[in-house]
């Protein structure tokens, strides 16, 4: 690896988006027991893993994020019903899209945290942290870059657009 | 900049307010250059620190730059907002400020108290800090809105802690449902004899408590019911609830016992549940003598003429009041409800799970909740103490922590093991003068005369020692030990390992949420601990509210409790219902969807989407309308509309994306 920032020092930046009722509440039960993790996941608060908008994480990504990690309640323990499962196949269809744009697979994770689960967010929270590390820095091509903006959210909405169709 | 960055109060002005939370925060976050770097960003006008935020001193701090116009959208970095984001807006309302100009930075449970090194902390808050300002400033001023409450509760669970809750919420005139799904309330207090540390009765103290249910106007009692749905929010649920067919009218029998007298089956041919299968009962029967309501009940998997259809039916004929209907179905009742109150309750270990104390193996070997039923004298044996042979034991050993404090099985300590077992031992040497055995870990014992009790036990010359229970076994090595069971154990007070020989064992099991604690708790919507708890909204400060406004508990469904605990968070949650009734309205968040109808397609994805149908396609207009009442504001639409059309209140698209913006962009 060419960077000026070597693996030994690369500190990696990834951006969480943890639902209000499970994950969310999760950090904040690790955060009262002091259980410590990595400082490299900033956390996002969003009510429910459902309103996760593809968009987001490829916005992340075009920002400088060099992970993402959603969390969202158990399968069967949404607090909307199952605005998790919608969560989950947006992701299923956008995972694929990442490895299209070069991003590799351990940037972007989908775990289930349950808001009794504090020991878990410091688990992913290190394994992701430690799985990005490896992977080095993001380095989007310039061109992929600039396309973000345009013809790849398009190829992602449409994306979505089919995969609602579907349901 | 941004249309929507330019809001009826003008510009934004984002005041910025850096909390240390005594050292909390401050011991880990440069606070300093965390309150130089918050003064550099855009709109930012104001930045400070102070000591305790949430104290009156720093509200004020706020307020007071909100009236002098130097900000009008705030951001407090600080604790969670689950904590206090409640406390800063309505800090911004009394300044006259709108409380949805309002975004929290979680700087405590999400940095501080996470993070080992200063560095990584302070970046890490500055750049959560810098997120909440960039989507603070697209933030639109939003009302709550206000909607009445039902007046009535639903109470899941009729033991001694919904039966509290149930008569304190109807002695106060609020109408209460109070739903069971054994055919009669009472629950695991019923079962008991003598209750710790003062050996009152528990029958007397319950039966008069039950009767008062049953009789009291304002509580609607359905036993053998389950709550089978839950729909709606906080003031206004409305509750599907089965009434299993009983097969007797309960309107017409008064418990006269003729029916069971006159049973086809002359004995008692199954289990009876009541004594923990101690003893045996026919197919119709009361459960006790007690039972409220005092109503027969027909099980029928074991009566004859449901499973053969050739019954005599002498119980149809001896009934004068003509009560027992074999043909009765199911009932569905439907009611509406302000508040929810789960008084659930727990199980007792099973003692198989260790198999080398022998339960099921042994036949002298007991659970805790099989001795209650002995010694207590409406019980299978009159309240005798004796073994399978008839005999009175003359040596009996009580193993504490058996599915309690152990890695194998439960971590936890079901706190009321130690008492009952110092309980039973009194009863025990009371009835039968039997020398008795305490096995223990560590004498548990805080509670008003707890320890006093202990001492006494200690002055009867009941034996303690202390040490786990290593194994149960009939393997004699001495003619003394012959034909006995022999407790081993190593006295960790005298560093031995000790031999026990005993003719009676009885395991105190611990307490374990019911097996069905998963699927009641998604039917309520509300969160579960590892072991299965109900999760309550905080340990300290919320201990009987949910994470769902508007549910609460009471008693062991929320953890191990003994009863006057029970008694005590049942008043409390009957408390916190009748602060929401007599409130009369609830204050809904306003972070619902709504459209943009100019750039609706009318594609109906998000009708799909929507888990409350909230959404509804307009065929003149071609597109799509939010029943803004409906809607719970997950957000799940917004995220599948492919236009952007739908946008939800604190959570647009653009808020989010500039969110994104602030925490990557500045550090």
């Amino acid at each position: 690896m060419s960077d000026d920032r070597s693996n030994q020092t690369f500190e990696p930046r990834i951006v969480a988006f943890f639902c209000n009722w499970c994950t969310y509440t999760a950090a904040d039960l690790a955060g009262t027991a002091r259980m410590q993790y990595a400082p490299n996941v900033r956390v996002l608060r969003i009510m429910c893993s459902g309103r996760l908008d593809p968009q987001f994480v490829l916005a992340a990504f075009r920002e400088g994020a060099d992970g993402v990690l959603i969390g969202g309640c158990h399968p069967g323990d949404c607090h909307y019903q199952e605005g998790n499962y919608k969560a989950l196949r947006r992701t299923i269809l956008l995972k694929r899209l990442l490895g299209d744009l070069g991003i590799e697979e351990g940037r972007f994770r989908l775990e289930w945290i349950a808001a009794s689960e504090g020991d878990k967010v410091q688990r992913t929270i290190n394994e992701i942290t430690e799985t990005v590390r490896q992977l080095g820095p993001l380095r989007l091509e310039p061109k992929a870059e600039s396309r973000f903006g345009t013809a790849v959210l398009e190829e992602a909405e449409t994306a979505s657009l089919v995969e609602e169709e579907r349901l | 900049m941004s249309a929507n960055r330019i809001s009826p109060n003008g510009p934004p002005k984002v005041g910025v307010y850096i909390c240390h939370c005594g050292i909390n925060i401050a011991g880990k976050v440069n606070i300093a250059e965390t309150v130089e770097f918050a003064g550099k960003l855009p709109f930012v006008t104001v930045a400070r620190e102070y000591k305790f935020m949430c104290s009156d001193p720093g509200q004020d701090l706020i307020q007071q730059d909100i009236r002098d116009g130097k900000v009008n959208r705030v951001v407090v970095a600080s604790c969670s907002p689950l904590m206090h984001e409640g406390t800063f807006r309505r800090a911004m309302s009394k300044a006259d400020g709108n409380p949805f100009l309002f975004q929290m930075a979680n700087i405590r449970e999400h940095v501080s108290w996470v993070t080992s090194a200063k560095e990584p902390a302070t970046v890490k808050a500055k750049a959560l800090i810098a997120a909440a300002v960039r989507r603070v400033t697209l933030h639109q001023p939003l009302e709550r809105k206000s909607v009445p409450v039902k007046p009535d509760v639903l109470i899941v669970g009729g033991g001694i802690s919904g039966i509290q809750a149930a008569l304190t919420l109807a002695d106060s005139g609020k109408k209460v449902f109070l739903v069971e799904r054994e055919p009669t309330i009472g629950g695991h207090m019923a079962k008991f004899d003598k209750t710790f540390p003062t050996l009152d009765c528990a029958a007397c103290i319950l039966t008069p408590k039950m009767s008062s249910v049953r009789a009291h106007p304002n509580i609607t009692l359905w036993t053998y019911s389950e709550v089978i749905g839950v729909e709606g929010y906080v003031g206004n649920f409305k509750v599907k609830v089965k009434r299993k067919p009983r097969y007797v009218i309960e309107e017409l029998c008064v418990g006269c016992l003729e029916c069971i007298e006159a049973c086809i089956y002359k004995k008692g041919r199954v289990d009876d549940e009541f004594n923990v299968g101690l003893s045996k009962r026919k197919p119709i029967y009361i459960p006790f003598p007690q039972a409220t309501p005092l109503v027969a009940i027909i099980d029928k998997e074991s009566c004859l003429e449901f499973k053969h259809n050739r019954c005599k039916k002498f119980c149809v004929d001896s009934c004068e009041r003509k009560a027992i209907d074999l043909n009765q179905k199911e009932e569905i009742k439907e009611i509406d409800v302000g508040a929810i109150i789960l008084a659930t309750g727990f199980k007792t270990f099973d003692a198989k799970r260790i198999s080398r104390y022998g339960y099921r193996k042994y036949p002298n070997v007991y659970s805790s909740l099989e001795i209650e039923r002995m010694v207590n004298a409406s019980g299978p044996t009159g309240g005798e103490v004796k073994l399978k042979d008839g005999n009175a034991p003359k040596a009996v050993g009580i193993v504490h922590c058996v599915g309690s404090r152990d890695n194998k099985t439960n971590r936890y300590c079901s706190r009321v093991c130690c008492m009952y077992s110092l309980k039973l031992a009194h009863l025990i040497k009371e009835r039968t003068g039997a020398e008795v055995y305490n096995f223990y870990i560590d004498m548990r014992t805080p509670g008003k005369g707890y320890e006093e009790f202990y001492e006494r036990l200690l002055e009867e010359n009941v034996h303690f020692i202390r040490g786990r229970v290593a194994e149960v076994t009939d393997w004699a090595m001495t003619p003394q030990e012959e034909g006995r069971l022999i407790i081993r154990a190593e006295d960790t007070l005298v560093g031995t390992v000790r031999r026990i020989p005993v003719d009676m064992v009885v395991l105190s099991v611990g307490l374990e949420a019911q097996p069905d604690a998963d699927d009641v708790r998604r039917l309520f919507n509300i969160s579960c601990s590892a072991e299965g708890w109900f999760l309550e909204r905080h340990p300290k400060l919320a201990p009987v509210s949910t994470f769902t406004e508007g549910v609460f508990l009471a008693g062991a469904c929320q953890g191990p409790k003994d009863i006057p605990d029970c008694v005590a968070q049942a008043g409390a949650a009957a408390a916190e219902a009748m602060a929401l009734i007599d409130r009369g309205h609830v204050e809904l968040e306003p972070n619902t969807a709504f459209i943009v109808e100019e750039l609706c397609s009318g594609c109906k994805t998000c009708i799909a989407m929507c888990p409350y149908s909230a959404i509804s396609f307009v065929t003149e207009k071609k597109t799509a309308a939010i029943n803004g009442a409906l809607c719970k504001g997950c957000g799940t639409c917004v995220a599948a509309c492919p236009s952007g059309a739908l946008q939800q209140n604190l959570f647009t698209d653009e808020q989010i994306f500039d969110e994104i913006k602030g925490v990557l962009t500045y550090v």
